[in-house]
């Protein structure tokens, strides 16, 4: 794997490889020393041109516990308006070194036209470009899901999909690169996902894609989930018109204190609420929903240092061949590039 | 042009009707076709060249209503000199300079300047399109009366690159331009439906994350302005229509008698929005790539009259305005050089069309719409009008060559087409019986 773009072109087996080497980093994680050498000498960049402190700093912590060197990048604003060109910018930080550029953008497309524009050879890792993809985030929200499914069926978690579980996405899909990655995903594991929105806020063309679609929040949560994953909703929104008010849309689509309650009739026994985070309480979620013990929003952000450095290990590691990589041996004896 | 200019036969060429037949230019003008050209041209005095078209097409010069030469303003993307090189190399013999430089051409200042460019340039003839607001702005009328009467007595206004999107401002226009019988071309696009828009909406902007450029902004301001031109009876011209729905609404106007005209572009003949998968910036254009649907109904309408004319929107844009994001990368592509083969390919090829039919919509519809006199002086049959200016294009129908960008006289580099094999390429073009274009290659301008 040379690159991670999207999750729209993960084959099933290259998700299962990611989630597999994700839970041997996880053992990693829960070690006393949570460093391993696999990318000593090699040098990651984190190029975010959107603020986003969370994704940053989880990519900063995945790399530095495989041992690599990692150089932050940050920027606000178009390139273009600054005067310097993407192009630019990362032919110079390959010029400094870089073996991996993880990009957040603000332009949908940006990183896969980074792969394939040939400016450099570094692999490229999308860390949420515009409204389109955030891989890393779906491969998170996956494993978490893996895991909660292996505990349910007391079985472990490798190696295996999350065929038959049912998992309802909440709000604004039309402007959410973690829908839209979720929903790819999601489905090349087997799982079984609803939309659930106001029209407005549902991308054009949405009866194509490979989901249910709902405008009942109410509905969908009475379908019996095993899982709810609120979107962040930008109350801006509002004044584009895409709903009247944020107390309309709470009402209609805000993880209450009743969706609460009815989750926990109708849902599975051990269904969970998830959020990409942050959250806003009182809007999109309820003090009460984001404190539950069905929120998994801790795990998810430990799951996603580990899944970061399964990505990072498996771009920079060049390897070709399916299954999981035999992590520590491999990596100690492995020359340096 | 002085009586001892060369005269120049051209030679077994097979016209637009359908025959082959030689074609005899003296003094600028197509003094003959037909057997008497060849009898004509031996009996005649002084120096006599002869153009060997056998096996090649001979089309009127074509005519562009829609070229973005850049000067004044973005000489580093085009000037007039080079867009009019890549006109010639393209076989057209009249373009029309969008009005959208810097400075606007708003003002007859502006559109003289372009119009001595054009001469002095001496490719091809350039009529500069006319601003139809002061500043492309959408709020007042420029002074169209003044640029109609100007040296460069333009006939065609346009914001192009914008939307006259007030209605009473477009009403106004259309019924001004009446004075001198112009025309007003309208860029059509509803600004509100399509603010911030990257690509066509559909399901595939919704997948790739890119705002909706959606049809019915298009649509819904072709359907107010054929209403207004109906209610004010005036001529209307619609430039780029990209969708199958904007073909229907011209169909029922003209059934109704509106005076509409409109214009497809060859990317819109050719090129779908799958192209955008790939985020190049080359593929970005306004109005967008649109489905496979809809280029299928362009080149229907094309084919029953419904569209009247192929304009290029020639759009050259610098490499740094096209090497970055998405999103921020400049919209528009070059055409003048491929025009010829996408007709070719999309039109003829695919048998919708015969040669008189692009005759039709690359010569003699678009000059009638610009009301010129000197350009397409063709027959709807095919058959040329002698006696007319000598602006005729040979072609050669039957190569078929890789699209190198690097190797096109436009500055830009900006073609879609890259990479992609076309049939037919330009030989010979006469612009007022001079060879701009000889063997493929440029030869020299014309002077006045
Ligand atoms: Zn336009």
């Amino acid at each position: 794997m040379k690159h991670l773009l999207s999750t729209q072109d993960l084959s099933l087996g290259d998700a299962l490889r990611i989630l597999d080497t994700a839970e041997e980093m996880s053992a990693v994680s829960g070690r006393e020393v949570k460093k391993l050498p696999a990318l000593r000498g090699r040098t990651v960049v984190n190029l975010f041109l959107e603020d986003s402190t969370r994704t940053r700093i989880s990519f900063e912590a995945a790399a530095k516990r495989l041992s690599a060197d990692v150089i932050n990048f940050t920027g606000k604003g178009t390139s273009v308006s600054k005067g310097e060109s993407l192009k630019d910018t990362v032919q110079t930080l390959e010029a400094i070194g870089a073996d991996a550029i993880v990009m957040r953008h603000w332009g949908s497309g940006a990183a896969a036209q980074l792969a394939g524009s040939g400016w450099i050879t570094s692999s490229v890792v999308n860390a949420g470009d515009g409204t389109h993809e955030h891989p890393t985030q779906a491969l998170l929200d996956a494993l978490t899901l893996r895991r909660h499914l292996a505990r349910r069926h007391g079985t472990a978690p490798r190696g295996t999909d999350l065929s038959g579980m049912k998992v309802v996405i909440v709000g604004d899909i039309l402007h959410s690169r973690v829908a839209r990655s979720n929903l790819w995903l999601l489905t090349t594991l087997g799982a079984e996902v609803t939309l659930a929105a106001p029209p407005t806020l549902m991308p054009v063309g949405v009866e194509q894609w490979p989901c249910q679609v709902t405008y009942s929040l109410d509905e969908a949560i009475a379908s019996g989930p095993d899982a709810v994953m609120m979107l962040r909703v930008q109350s801006e929104r509002m004044h584009e018109a895409f709903f009247p008010s944020a107390a309309e849309y709470t009402r209609s689509w805000g993880l209450t204190d009743d969706r609460l309650a009815l989750l926990e009739s109708a849902g599975a026994d051990d269904a969970v609420i998830m959020h990409p985070g942050p959250m806003n309480r009182g809007l999109e979620i309820s003090a009460a929903a984001a404190d539950s013990v069905r929120n998994t929003a801790l795990e998810q952000v430990a799951n996603g240092v580990s899944v970061r450095m399964a990505v990072l290990y498996l771009v920079l590691s060049g390897t070709e061949t399916a299954g999981t990589p035999d992590l520590v041996p491999s990596a100690a004896r492995r020359p340096e590039a | 042009m002085s009586p001892t200019a060369p005269r120049y036969l051209i030679s077994g060429g097979t016209l637009p009707d359908g025959t082959t037949s030689d074609m005899l230019i003296e003094d600028g003008l197509l003094a003959a076709v037909g057997p008497e050209a060849r009898s004509r041209a031996e009996a005649g005095d002084g120096p006599l060249e002869t153009v060997d078209a056998s096996g090649r097409i001979v089309l009127p010069g074509l005519v562009d209503l829609h070229t973005h030469l850049r000067e004044p303003g973005r000489e580093d993307a085009e000037t007039v000199e080079t867009g009019t090189r890549a006109a010639a190399m393209g076989g057209f013999t009249s373009v029309h300079a969008m009005a959208n430089s810097t400075p606007v051409a708003d003002s007859a200042g502006v559109v003289e300047q372009v119009w001595q460019l054009g001469r002095e340039a001496g490719w091809c003839d350039v009529h500069p399109v006319g601003a139809v607001t002061v500043g492309l702005a959408g709020e007042r009328l420029a002074e169209l009366g003044a640029m109609a009467a100007s040296r460069a007595e333009v006939r065609v206004f346009s914001d192009d690159g914008m939307c006259v999107a007030d209605p009473v401002l477009m009403r106004r226009a259309l019924e001004y331009v009446k004075a001198f019988d112009g025309v007003v071309a309208q860029h059509a696009q509803e600004p509100r439906l399509t603010e911030g828009a990257q690509m066509n909406e559909g399901e595939l902007s919704s997948v790739l994350g890119l705002s909706g450029w959606p049809a019915v902004a298009e649509e819904a301001i072709i359907a107010r302005d054929v209403l207004l031109a109906q209610h004010v009876g005036s001529r209307l011209h619609v430039c780029h229509v990209s969708t199958a729905g904007s073909v229907e609404i011209i169909r029922w106007a003209k059934e109704r008698g509106i005076e509409v005209t409109a214009e497809a572009t060859p990317h819109h003949l050719l090129l779908t929005e799958e192209l955008v998968r790939s985020y190049d910036p080359v593929f970005k254009v306004n109005p967008p790539l649109r489905r496979e649907a809809d280029v299928m109904a362009l080149r229907e309408g094309l084919a029953d009259g419904t569209i009247d004319t192929v304009g290029t929107d020639h759009a050259p844009h610098t490499a740094e305005t096209k090497e970055c994001e998405w999103t921020v990368a400049a919209m528009g592509m070059t055409g003048l050089e491929t025009a010829l083969p996408v007709v070719q390919h999309a039109l003829v090829d695919t048998g919708l069309m015969d040669w008189a039919g692009v005759s039709r919509i690359l010569s003699s519809t678009p000059a009638r719409i610009a009301r010129l006199t000197d350009q397409g002086r063709i027959s709807a049959a095919g058959v040329f009008e002698t006696g007319a200016p000598a602006n005729v294009t040979v072609y050669d129908p039957n190569v078929r060559r890789t699209v190198d960008p690097a190797t096109h006289a436009t500055r830009s580099r900006n073609s879609p087409y890259r990479g992609m094999e076309l049939p037919g390429q330009v030989t010979d073009v006469f612009n007022h019986g001079h060879p701009v274009v000889r063997d493929r290659a440029l030869a020299t301008p014309r002077t006045h």
